[in-house]
């Protein structure tokens, strides 16, 4: 009896599911399941539920990490929407987030399509392209800044010793962005491959076959069989891209550090450096609402475009 | 599907195959060729063949940077997260596949929402918190939050692996009088153990290589992660190029085999979630 007045006082059941506790009472009279969840709910709350909370508040705040916090109410996003560059901050995520959501994931298919024609070496290449997904980002960022694209010690310099006109993306503020862009879908277009080939081996023979017998094109085989499919899969990737591609942080930290300029900054090293290097820990808070927000804008809109295909 | 029946398209295929496998190996080999030339000889080319190589430079990088502690720092540590995160995410994958808790529902969409929250979300409170407790350069501190990151992954996976448990098996162990615990211990873990074995796997690869994190919470020399280390010699070897890419060399080399050798169930695990959707 006491165990079940814990039970009803530490969890109430939501009212999404009426009647369904009393059904399986009757049947397991002493379970005690909701003890087994509570472990894993317990780090998650101290580590992201309760900081979550933390920092929307301290958004509202003027805060240095150390002394009290000051109750500013809306003016740190009153000074940000008026600053230049968390526009620039902004329009740098969507860029990158555009490019990195829709170039890869076509390079990949092609890849994985192509991989799906050949018989031998497909572990060897499916190992291969995966490689730089295992590789910490800050190494790989390291040797795309100081072996291939600088002009001293790279290949960039070397081109340019030999009278190719090559140049160091990362040095102008036209080219930053996407010079970083570059290294992040270099390193990342394998790890989509890989799983775009394990959706396209799901698909079932006999229906390629069929459509060969048919007549069917290369085209109309891939567009109308391997396609539907694996868009399942090619939907749920595209989520993924966007959600990781927006909070986009140790590539342009390592390689550019934002810069020149802002010209690479995003609101991921925005928020960072606000909070860790000028200790503005309220204003930093701000673009992590700001970002975090944005961010489920991009997941709304999704879930909408989605919704709307199944519908039709 | 056959689709390269011809030689000349097969040719082609293999051809593309080859140049995308060369794309991503060429920097690699790049950082492990100019680890074994001098920085004099980068300087000149960064292309250029080790004619002496020099193999002593592994060793001298290793006593300088003080790689030995933090390589334990990162074991250590990747065995703190492995150790907490399949223990209470296998205990949640169970009740929640189950559907035996009041809310699981809103408890699945709890852990899958904050899979979404970019960690400048939560990082500013936490570090500020640990900097007051002391917990700053303490591999505790850092165990706890990649748990809390890695545990809604690990969950859902775990998760897709009792489900299929068969039920009669949990049954006949109730009859014979197992607690819910004794469960647990004795059917769910031993029968979803293929299932921990990937998340480990996983696991210990993400740590290896977080940054973010590292950086921040662990800052100095001693408490440093192996891939943090790397990042605090950026501006120590800053012109050393061939000893920077030594030490890179031997941070990426234990991941790089550890993947080569477990790759089939490596893919079978991140694949797992996105093909299965």
């Amino acid at each position: 009896m006491a165990q079940s007045t814990a039970d009803a006082v530490a969890l109430p059941a939501p009212a999404g599911l009426p009647g369904s506790r009393a059904g399986r009472r009757r049947r397991k009279p002493a379970s005690r399941k909701w003890l087994f969840v509570l472990p894993a709910l317990a780090v998650s709350l101290c580590v992201v539920l309760i900081p979550v909370v933390t920092t929307t508040l301290l958004a509202f705040t003027d805060w240095n990490g150390f002394s009290l916090p000051r109750w500013v109410g809306l003016s740190n996003f009153i000074a940000l929407v008026q600053e230049p560059r968390f526009w620039q901050a902004f329009r740098n995520n969507c860029v990158y987030t555009f490019l990195f959501a829709t170039l890869p994931m076509i390079g990949s298919l092609v890849f994985a399509v192509l991989l799906m024609t050949v018989r031998t070496g497909r572990t060897f290449f499916q190992v291969l392209y995966f490689l730089p997904v295992t590789i910490a980002t800050v190494i790989l960022a390291l040797i795309w800044r100081s072996m291939m694209f600088s002009p001293t010690s790279g290949v960039v310099g070397w081109l340019q010793s030999v009278g190719i006109p090559a140049d160091n993306p990362l040095a102008h503020p036209d080219t930053s962005l996407l010079g970083v862009l570059f290294v992040d879908m270099w390193s990342w277009w394998g790890y989509l491959t890989v799983i775009y080939f394990a959706a396209l081996r799901q698909v079932d023979r006999s229906l390629i076959e069929a459509a060969v017998v048919d007549g069917a094109s290369r085209w109309q085989t891939f567009r109308h069989i391997l396609l539907p499919t694996i868009l399942p899969t090619v939907m749920f990737m595209l989520l993924m891209s966007i959600i990781w591609s927006f909070r986009v942080f140790d590539w342009i930290y390592v390689l550019t550090e934002g810069g020149p300029g802002f010209s690479s900054e995003v609101l991921a090293t925005l928020a960072y450096k606000t909070a860790f290097q000028s200790f503005e820990v309220g204003r930093a808070s701000a673009y992590s609402l700001s970002m975090s927000l944005l961010g489920l804008v991009a997941i709304v809109v999704y879930l909408r475009l989605q919704a709307r295909r199944e519908r039709a | 599907m056959e689709l390269g029946k011809s030689l000349t398209a097969r040719l082609f295929v293999y051809a593309l195959l080859g140049a995308a496998a060369f794309s991503v190996a060429f920097p690699l080999a790049l950082m492990v060729l100019n680890s074994l030339r001098s920085n004099f000889d980068i300087l000149i080319t960064p292309l250029g063949w080790p004619s002496e190589p020099d193999w002593g430079v592994f060793a001298r990088v290793w006593n300088e940077a003080g790689l030995g502690r933090a390589i334990v720092n990162s074991l250590v540590i990747a065995a703190g997260t492995v150790l907490v995160v399949c223990t209470v995410s296998s205990m949640a994958a169970w009740a929640i596949a189950r559907k035996d808790v009041p809310g699981w529902m809103l408890i699945s969409l709890y852990f899958l929402a904050t899979t979404t929250i970019p960690v400048q979300m939560f990082m500013f409170p936490l570090y500020f918190v640990m900097a007051q407790l002391s917990l700053i350069n303490s591999p505790v501190a850092v165990i706890l939050i990649y748990s809390a990151i890695f545990t809604p992954f690990s969950l859902f996976l775990l998760r897709t692996y009792v489900l299929d448990v068969p039920m009669e098996l949990e049954e006949a162990a109730r009859i014979d009088g197992a607690s819910d615990f004794r469960v647990f211990t004795s059917v769910i873990l031993p029968l979803i153990s293929p299932g921990l074995l990937t998340v480990a796997l996983i696991v210990c690869l993400n740590v290896w290589n977080e940054f973010l994190i590292a950086i921040t919470f662990l800052q100095n020399a001693e408490a440093a992660t192996a891939t943090a280390r790397f990042y605090q010699l950026t501006g120590r070897y800053g012109n050393n190029l061939a000893d920077l890419m030594a030490v890179a060399t031997i941070i990426a080399l234990p991941t790089v085999i550890f993947f080569v050798a477990v790759q089939r169930r490596f893919i079978e695990g991140i694949s797992a979630g996105a093909v299965k959707g």
